[in-house]
Order: C-alpha cells, then sequence, then structure tokens
C-alpha cells in the first residue's frame, strides 16, 4: 500500500577532503510532506543535492541528521532492500544478464510468492508499460526508450509504498523524453503511488508535478505548485531557474507603485518595501508587448530572433538592463533590430521579488 | 553541528547487516594469519639465533661471499630478464594486437603457453637441448666443454618463463591506446617512426614499467629455473634461502635469505602498484580498437613479425622436446621409443597426481569465490580497515614463494597453529598466495560496472548476499573465471612455497618433477610435465564452460 512520505529536518554531511573540519553539508535541513498519492519533484541545478536526498529515501545514504517517514513509520534504520521504496534508475541499471521478464521478476521472486501469481503479474506489467511481447529478449535487444519502460515496469511491479525517479529521462532524446513524461505521469496517476522525482529539467519537472521543491546547495528555495512557482518564485534564483525572466529595479512610489524607466505602475498586489525603497520587479518575457506607438516604457529593438513559435527581442531601455520580450500569435507586429518601440505590461504580471 | 566521525558511522551502517559482519571479520582474520603473521614470523626469525635478538645473520651478508654473489645474481638476471622479456613481450604485443598478420590466433596461444606449464619444462627443455647430453650441443654441434648451467642458461630459461606474462600485460596497454591517436599524429605529417616514438611508445610507457616490474619479481621470487640451472658456481637466493633450510637446518639464516629476497620484490611491487598504477593511460571504451596500425612500413612490420613468429617456434620447439623426451628411453644414448615414464608416472609416481588434483579441486573454488568476496567489499562496501584489507589481501602477490613457503613452517609447525605435514596447509597457502590475481581481476571488472545496477536489486529486496550470488557474481564472472583459472594452474605449477610444505602424505607433481631432474631421470619429469598440462588444459575447458553455464545472458553483454 502506497503511503505518504514525511522528511523532517534531513541533513546529510560529506567529508570535506580539502578541509576535514568542515563537512560538505549536500542536504541542509529539508522539511517536506508529500500526501498519498502525489507526485513531488526535486528540482535543482546539479549538485543541489537533490539526488542525495532521494537516495537517503531510497536508504543508500545514510541521513547524518533528521528523519523520514513513511506513513508513521520512522525509515531511518530500515536497510534499502526492505524500504519497500522501489526506484528508477538514471542508468536505469537492468541487470544485463537476465531477461526482461527476469528483470521485471526479480523482486517478485525474492518475495517467495508462486510462479503462477508471479507470470501473471509481470505479464500484466509488462502490458502496461508497453512491452508486450518482449518478455524472452535480452536487455541488450532493447532500446533506450525500451530499457527505461523495463526500469518502470521492474519499479511499479512490486507494487512500492513509495516510487523514486533518479532522473529518469536524461539519456533519451527529446521526443522520447516528451513521450515517456506523459506515459510516467498517468502510470502514476493511475496507480496513485506516492512518487518523489528528481530532474533538473525544468520543463519536465512542470509537465509532471503535483508540487516542485527547487533546491541549491542542499537547501529547499521552493515548495509550490507548478504555477505558483513560475509566476510567484520566491527569489531570483527560482525565478531564473525556472523559464527565462527579466530583473528589473524599480523604485518604490506612493499608493502600492513603482517607478522604473520613466514610467509609473500602481500594482495589484501591496508591496512590502516602503517609499523610496529599491525593489526588484521580476517581468516574464512573454507579458510585455511591443507597439510602435502604444505603451508606457520607451525602448529600442537591439536583437531580433527569429525562433518559429515565438520571436524574440532584446530592447534597450533606457536607465534599466536590456529586457528580453517574446511576442508570438499571428497577430503579434514585427521589428527589426533600431527599431524604436513602446512597452506596455499587465500590472497584474508583475512580481515584487524578496530580496 | 553536525559531527562526522567515518568510522563510527560506517560501523552503525554495517551493523544492520551482521552476515556482511562476520564476512569482513573472517576474511580480516584469516588475511592476518595466513598472510602477515608467516612474514612476521619470518621477520623475527630473521632476528633471533637461538632465541636471542641479534643482527648476526645480517651481518653474515659482509662476510659470507656467498650470498653477496646471489644476491648480486639474483638482482642482475632478474634486471636483464625483466628486459629481455619486456622487449619480447611488447613486440609480440604489438605485431599481434596493431598488425594485420597472419595466424595471429595461433601465436596468441602459443605465446601464453609458457604461463600454463609447470615451472621445469622450460629447464628440462633446455638440459634436453643445451646440457651434457643436449642435441644441440652433443649431438649436433659436438662439444665438449660447454655447460649451460650458470647465468646464461638461468636467463634463457626465467626469459621463455616469464616473456609471456609480459605480454600478456602490454597486450591490454596496446589495446587501450586509441589507434585514431596515431592516425592524428600522421595526419599533421609525422612519419611512422615519430608517431611511434612520440606517441605510442610515451602511451604505453606507464605499461612498459609495470610489465617490466611484474617480470622483475616473478624472475627475483623464481625457484625452479634457478635450481636446475642456476648450477652450484653460480648461487641465487631463492634456492640458497631453501637450501639453508633443508640442507643446513639453518632457519634463522634462511630467514634471513628471505628478507633480503622480499626487500626488491616489496619495493618493486609498491612501485607498479601506487606509483604506476596511477600512470597508466588506459581508457576502457568497451570497444576493442579493431583497426589496424598504420605506423610501420611493410619491411618494419615483416621483421617484427617474424620475431614473434622465432619466439613461437621456440615455444614449440620446447614443447615439442618435451613430448619426445616423455617418450625416449635415455635422452642423449637411448631414444628408443618408450612408454616407461608415463608408466612410473601412473604407477609409483601416481599419488602425487592424486594429491595435486585434490588441492587443485579444492583451492580453485575458494580461491576463485574468495576473490570475488573480497573484490566486492574492496569496491562496493565501506567498513574501517578498508585500505589494510585491500593491502593484505594482494600483499602475497608481491612476496616470493620461498618467503612464503618458510613463513609457513614457522608460523604453522608450532600451537597455537600446528598445520604442518597436512593438506589444510598446502590449499590455505594457495589459496591465500593465488587469491590476488582473482581479487585485481574481479576489482577491475567490477569498476566498469555501474553501482545502481546492484543498488536496483537491494532496491527491489535483496539482501546483500542475495545482491551478491543473483547480480554481482554473474556480472563479474569474466574476472571469476580468470581467478578460477589462475587458482587451478597455479596450485598444479606452484613449486618454491610449496616445497616446504609438502609431507610424505601430501606430496605435488611439482615436487616429483624436481626430485627426478634431481636424479638425472629427464624423461619422467617430462611425462609428468605432460600430464600437468593436460590436466590443466582439460581444467580450462570445464572452467570456461561453467562459467559461461553460470551467465547465460550476459556473453554477449555491454554493461
Amino acid at each position: 500500500m502506497t503511503e505518504p512520505v514525511r522528511i523532517q529536518g534531513l541533513c546529510k554531511a560529506f567529508d570535506n577532503l580539502d578541509d576535514p573540519a568542515k563537512p560538505v553539508l549536500a542536504v541542509n535541513q529539508v522539511n517536506l510532506d508529500i500526501n498519498e498519492g502525489e507526485l513531488v519533484t526535486l528540482l535543482g541545478p546539479s549538485g543541489c543535492g537533490k539526488t542525495t536526498l532521494l537516495r537517503m529515501v531510497a536508504g543508500f545514504e545514510e541521513p547524518t541528521e533528521g528523519d523520514i517517514f513513511f506513513g508513521d513509520r520512522r525509515m531511518n534504520n530500515v536497510p534499502p532492500n526492505r524500504r519497500d521504496a522501489t526506484m528508477v534508475f538514471q542508468s536505469y541499471a537492468i541487470f544485463p544478464h537476465l531477461s526482461i521478464f527476469e528483470n521485471v521478476a526479480f523482486g517478485l521472486r525474492l518475495k517467495s510468492q508462486s510462479r503462477k501469481k508471479i507470470e501473471k503479474h509481470v505479464t500484466e506489467v509488462l502490458a502496461m508499460t508497453g512491452l508486450s511481447g518482449m518478455a524472452n529478449r535480452s536487455p541488450t535487444q532493447l532500446s533506450g526508450g525500451q530499457q527505461q519502460r523495463v526500469a518502470l515496469a521492474r519499479a511499479i511491479v512490486m507494487e512500492p509504498r513509495v516510487l523514486l525517479f533518479d532522473e529518469p529521462l536524461s539519456n533519451l532524446d527529446a521526443k522520447l523524453r516528451d513521450q515517456m513524461r506523459i506515459e510516467i505521469r498517468e502510470l502514476q496517476q493511475r496507480l496513485g503511488i506516492t512518487s518523489l522525482y528528481v530532474t533538473h529539467d525544468q520543463v519536465e519537472a512542470m509537465s509532471i508535478s503535483d508540487r516542485i521543491v527547487v533546491m541549491r546547495g542542499g537547501v529547499v528555495e521552493q515548495v509550490g505548485t507548478p504555477r505558483e512557482i513560475y509566476s510567484q518564485p520566491a527569489n531570483r534564483f527560482v525565478a531564473e531557474f525556472i523559464g527565462r525572466a527579466n530583473f528589473i529595479t524599480a523604485k518604490v512610489g506612493e499608493a502600492n507603485t513603482v517607478d522604473l524607466a520613466g514610467a509609473r505602475i500602481a500594482l495589484d498586489a501591496p508591496i512590502a518595501a516602503s517609499p523610496g525603497d529599491s525593489v526588484t520587479l521580476l517581468v516574464r518575457p512573454e507579458v510585455v508587448t511591443l507597439s510602435p506607438t502604444e505603451g508606457i516604457i520607451n525602448g529600442t529593438v537591439r536583437r531580433v530572433m527569429f525562433l518559429g513559435n515565438l520571436t524574440e527581442y532584446l530592447i534597450e531601455v533606457p536607465g534599466t538592463d536590456p529586457w528580453l520580450v517574446e511576442l508570438s500569435g499571428p497577430e503579434a507586429p514585427t521589428f527589426t533590430a533600431g527599431d524604436t518601440v513602446r512597452l506596455s505590461l499587465p500590472p497584474s504580471s508583475i512580481h515584487v521579488l524578496a530580496e | 553541528m553536525v559531527k562526522v566521525n567515518k568510522a563510527a558511522r560506517q560501523l552503525k551502517v554495517l551493523a544492520r547487516d551482521p552476515v556482511l559482519v562476520a564476512l569482513i571479520v573472517v576474511i580480516f582474520s584469516a588475511v592476518a594469519i595466513f598472510v602477515v603473521y608467516p612474514l612476521v614470523k619470518v621477520l623475527i626469525a630473521s632476528l633471533q639465533v637461538r632465541g636471542v635478538w641479534t643482527l648476526e645473520t645480517f651481518g653474515q651478508l659482509g662476510e659470507r661471499r656467498l650470498y653477496r654473489s646471489a644476491i648480486v645474481n639474483s638482482l642482475s638476471v632478474s634486471t636483464l630478464v625483466g628486459l629481455l622479456g619486456v622487449v619480447i613481450g611488447y613486440i609480440a604485443a604489438f605485431v599481434l594486437t596493431r598488425l594485420d598478420v597472419p595466424g595471429r590466433r595461433v601465436l596468441h596461444y602459443l605465446t601464453m603457453l609458457p604461463i600454463i606449464s609447470p615451472p621445469f619444462v622450460s629447464a628440462v627443455s633446455i638440459l634436453f637441448l643445451f646440457g651434457l647430453n643436449g642435441v644441440v650441443t652433443k649431438q649436433i654441434l659436438g662439444l665438449q666443454d660447454f655447460s649451460i648451467y650458470g647465468f646464461h642458461g638461468v636467463v634463457a630459461s626465467q626469459v621463455f618463463t616469464f616473456a609471456p606474462i609480459a605480454y600478456l600485460a602490454l597486450r591490454g596497454v596496446l589495446a587501450s591506446i586509441n589507434p585514431v591517436l596515431e592516425d592524428a599524429a600522421l595526419n599533421v605529417g609525422a612519419t611512422g617512426w615519430q608517431t611511434f616514438w612520440k606517441v605510442t611508445f610515451p602511451l604505453s610507457l606507464p605499461g612498459i614499467a609495470s610489465a617490466f616490474l611484474i617480470v622483475f619479481i616473478e624472475s627475483l621470487s623464481d625457484f625452479g629455473n634457478p635450481l636446475v640451472l642456476a648450477g652450484a658456481a653460480f648461487p641465487m637466493l631463492a634456492p640458497q634461502a631453501y637450501l639453508e633450510i633443508t640442507g643446513s637446518f639453518n632457519l634463522s639464516r634462511g630467514a634471513m635469505l628471505a628478507v633480503v629476497l622480499l626487500i626488491p620484490s616489496l619495493t618493486a611491487f609498491a612501485i607498479q602498484r601506487y606509483y604506476l598504477g596511477k600512470r597508466q593511460y588506459v581508457t576502457v571504451t568497451g570497444k576493442p580498437s579493431a583497426s589496424a596500425s598504420r605506423i610501420v612500413s611493410p619491411p618494419v612490420k615483416w621483421a617484427l613479425y617474424s620475431i614473434v613468429v622465432l619466439f613461437a617456434a621456440i615455444v614449440t620447439l620446447f614443447y615439442g622436446v618435451i613430448v619426445i623426451g616423455a617418450f625416449t628411453r635415455v635422452w642423449g644414448f637411448d631414444y628408443t621409443p618408450t612408454l616407461a615414464h608415463f608408466a612410473y608416472v601412473f604407477d609409483v609416481g601416481f599419488n602425487a597426481v592424486t594429491d595435486t588434483l585434490i588441492i587443485a579441486l579444492i583451492t580453485t573454488p575458494l580461491s576463485g569465490l574468495l576473490g570475488m568476496i573480497v573484490a566486492f567489499l574492496i569496491v562496493r562496501q565501506k567498513f574501517p580497515g578498508h585500505g589494510a584489507l585491500e593491502f593484505g589481501s594482494i600483499l602475497s602477490y608481491a612476496v616470493p614463494g620461498t618467503v612464503v613457503g618458510i613463513g609457513y613452517i614457522l608460523a604453522f609447525n608450532s600451537p597455537p597453529f600446528v598445520m604442518t605435514g597436512t593438506l589444510a596447509i598446502l590449499v590455505l597457502c594457495f589459496l591465500f598466495r593465488y587469491v590476488p590475481v582473482g581479487i585485481q581481476s574481479g576489482v577491475a571488472v567490477l569498476r566498469q560496472i555501474d553501482p545502481s545496477i546492484e543498488e536496483a536489486a537491494r532496491n527491489l529486496g535483496a539482501g546483500t548476499l542475495t545482491t551478491f550470488r543473483k547480480v554481482t557474481l554473474p556480472l563479474i564472472a569474466p574476472a571469476f573465471f580468470t581467478g578460477l583459472v589462475y587458482a587451478f594452474v597455479r596450485a598444479m605449477t606452484a613449486i618454491s612455497a610449496a616445497i616446504f610444505l609438502v609431507s610424505a602424505n601430501w606430496n605435488l607433481m611439482t615436487v616429483q618433477i624436481l626430485n627426478q631432474v634431481g636424479s638425472g631421470r629427464l624423461g619422467v619429469a617430462a611425462a609428468y610435465s605432460l600430464v600437468v598440462i593436460g590436466i590443466v588444459l582439460v581444467a580450462i575447458v570445464i572452467i570456461q564452460a561453467g562459467v559461461t553455464r553460470m551467465t547465460r545472458h550476459s556473453a554477449s553483454v555491454k554493461v
């Protein structure tokens, strides 16, 4: 049976080879609750501690401090082979000496279930993962995508309490990655297994997760739904890591307004800072519109890049860093480098970053 | 503040796996008792005379010319054999891995043949050909005053015996140098000669140095060839230490010579392992580089080829002579064909055959498994004393057999361990002496296997032992095979340590061969040698079949 996961004050220190007195904190005081049946993604650049965190949940790494619970049961001292938290490995880790069937049946055989029951169960799961008819093949005869499916089948056949994914799609090409992403999500929702998913790919995280945990340097920067993380990032790091962003310095004015590049904008959300303070605004490139005449800010087109579904402009605006603007859709006007333009942006789309 | 205490943390993790803890404790104690303790005993014996601590025995080195010349002779023979062995080995490896020449497979097997032979094949062949009644020296050239005994005899015999080891080591080195690098040098205008000296040779240099040191150690520790071919006028360390103990019953002098023998061996081993080991430019791609080298011109190519063919021809000649000698009544006088020598082996001398087989059959599986288990512990497990276990378990590779033999009779002749004269002492000696090769190949193969494959097994519910049995062992089957074959071959052909440990109850074929050579009955020696070679070849085929069966799917699998 699947169960919620609770992580409390989890730390992992590794020895520091340069300075033994100062261990490296790969994971630093992480608290996280994963609800039953929820898929939570750990997202962050390499070295942020996400894989270490996942491996502690799996039991491959020993926490230096803190606790991991599956349901009410503290898992810290449970060895990895007793955790019932099966994992889809980044390298797939298919047993090369066993057939596809035996790979998937591996864990069931250790539970000494009846031959018949194992066969029925494995066949079911192979069908579920699109591997019907491949039971007797050797792993070397499979493509990357099929190996990925075997890894997935091998994990879900165990009906684990928790399902773990360690960057499962990083070895696939872009098209296959998109497809597998959808399949994994659909399967996970159908089976309703509590899942923890590690990736460094923000698109993958956005598309697959119920909630995302953004990590940096072993610390959780923000936890939220994909929408919250994108539109209300907790800080500059999160904003920069998820999607593209303009960071515009502005001065807080009276009555919930900000002054930037000669324009005064009244914001919808209340501003925490007091008038006269300097704040950083997050402006996503796609919320800005350009027009030859209409707008509140003056700018000059410095660079144009046509990317098919959208056109990307770099606009020089006096008094700020250049703005990145993305225009899309058939109605969008086109400009060339050197054009003078006017920029407008809806106040609701401006997010004031916490310092 | 997070407190990091490595050993305590590792112990905490280990404590959850009592089987693993037990295994580690058992292996640690076994290594301590059967590898380290005998060496300590040798050291103590060399520093004591009748129970009194003294440096007197080492003082003998200065006083007695015999000992001084033994040191000089041994070191000069080893150095020369190392150099010649590496030159021949390198040429053979280069020709057989990089050049497109006919008969590569046959030449490969012929070049390797001496590795699986009992230690006296080349010595006996040399006696058949160049001895007092040798075909070449007496029958063909009619020489009266030529003596094969001494420096040249030992060097010739050892080069023949040990060049194949250099060949195998260098083969791996050369095969791992990507020929694209040579092409790149040619592409920017280097000649073939320049490419070799500026690219190929420098890249293989650490491997060459390593091969030299391996051959140096083998030659220095060699007992059989010097015993047969050195002669009284050319003392050498290993036989001299043996003679001190069995001839003069002088344990402390024997132990002292053993220590003297141990020093250069361990030094060479340390350099090979800790200095050169880290400097090998080996890139493991999993794909053998098949493309032929373009850096040698046809005349050079065929010149090198003829050297390899010549070596293979000498191998064939030596073995041919052994075969003929085994069926010849009295070599040098009466060349009538006879089965008398075999009749002797299978009648009077048959105990030695069965004894050797029993010992080899017990040692082989134990050694194969122990090697893989230790490799698994070294590569995959973290525990306090990890480095010490790795060092201790491969140490015996560098310890000359003579030293081990003396150590074993010193250590296991008196309480707490009384084992002399038993089957156990021979098995344990072979087990710990020959397990390092299995360990090292296990470690090498295991390091290339993605640890997440074993983690996946754990993750799916397999305990440490199940993971080892169902996943690790099948994956490292090639190393397991190497370990088994090496253990079997060595158990069948060992002499230097074993000669101290055999008894009336448990005797060995190699010791019988030595006795026959000693009493001038070369025909019986040759017959014994052929029986050993036959058994070894059959065993390799059986082990191969067994290991293949164990790992049906993995035969073609690249991890």
